[in-house]
């Protein structure tokens, strides 16, 4: 597993070149981009800041790939999450998971962003017309991670 | 017990600190949300219940009975809101 936190952009090709790097038995790459828009909640958006909780956020995506991996059946994955001022369209987080069928793949990908989502510790801050402002939490992503508690790990 | 405080994002900014070292004669998370709460002003406000907020100790998300021992981190951040 990869995990990184970084001020700088990514790649999703080379990641997953990277990823699947002397893996022949690789079948299937499933892979998840979040991008900043230049609109939320009804505001325009020029920019954004994200905070984190260095050691803590490693730690915290670091979890949550190794409870992918106990899940699904998986042969490797990559983290990515940026961190620092952010224009629209800059990318912000990157989950790629490979394994040998696409059925572990989807499911570990969107396992992983939906506990990111309420697990990892990063803030966003808002550059909007009106001034700065703290994104607040959403209740659809607490709604989205929960519906990974009842369901068995392999998809039907 | 001395603990390590940390605080992230709104909080950080309402409370004016990042970090501080405190001295505490509770043993878990809630005395130590009640010693807080008692510093008033933004920190009664913040900490009050029913407000939203999160507790990590040693960089694990803790609950109200977690107990705290001598020189433990704690961090106290609003709900994340990274991806």
């Amino acid at each position: 597993m990869k995990i990184r936190v970084q001020t700088e952009a990514f790649d999703l090709g080379a990641e997953i070149d990277a990823l699947r790097a002397g893996r022949l038995d690789v079948g299937a790459v499933a892979s998840f981009v979040g991008y900043a828009r230049d609109i939320n909640d009804g505001s325009d958006v020029r920019a954004m800041t994200l905070e984190h909780y260095p050691g803590m956020t490693e730690k915290a995506l670091g979890t949550l790939a190794d409870e992918a991996a106990a899940r699904w059946t998986l042969i490797d994955a990559t983290v990515v999450h940026r961190v620092g001022r952010l224009l629209p369209g800059d990318p912000i987080v990157l989950v790629a998971v490979a394994s040998r069928h696409r059925g572990d793949a989807f499911a570990a990908c969107a396992f992983i962003m939906d506990a990111l989502k309420t697990r990892a510790p990063f803030w966003k801050k808002e550059e909007t017309p009106a001034g700065e402002r703290w994104v607040e939490a959403r209740a659809s992503d607490d709604a989205a991670a929960a519906r990974w508690a009842d369901k068995v790990g392999r998809p039907d | 017990m001395t603990l390590r405080m940390l605080y992230f994002a709104r909080l950080r900014e309402r409370f004016g600190q990042a970090e501080e070292c405190l001295a505490f004669d509770g043993a878990t998370v809630a005395d130590l949300l009640g010693a807080l709460r008692a510093r008033g002003d933004a920190w009664a406000e913040e900490l009050a219940a029913g407000r939203s907020f999160r507790v990590a100790v040693n960089q694990e998300l803790a609950t109200p009975d977690t107990r705290l021992a001598d020189r433990a981190e704690v961090a106290i951040f609003p709900p994340v809101t990274g991806g």
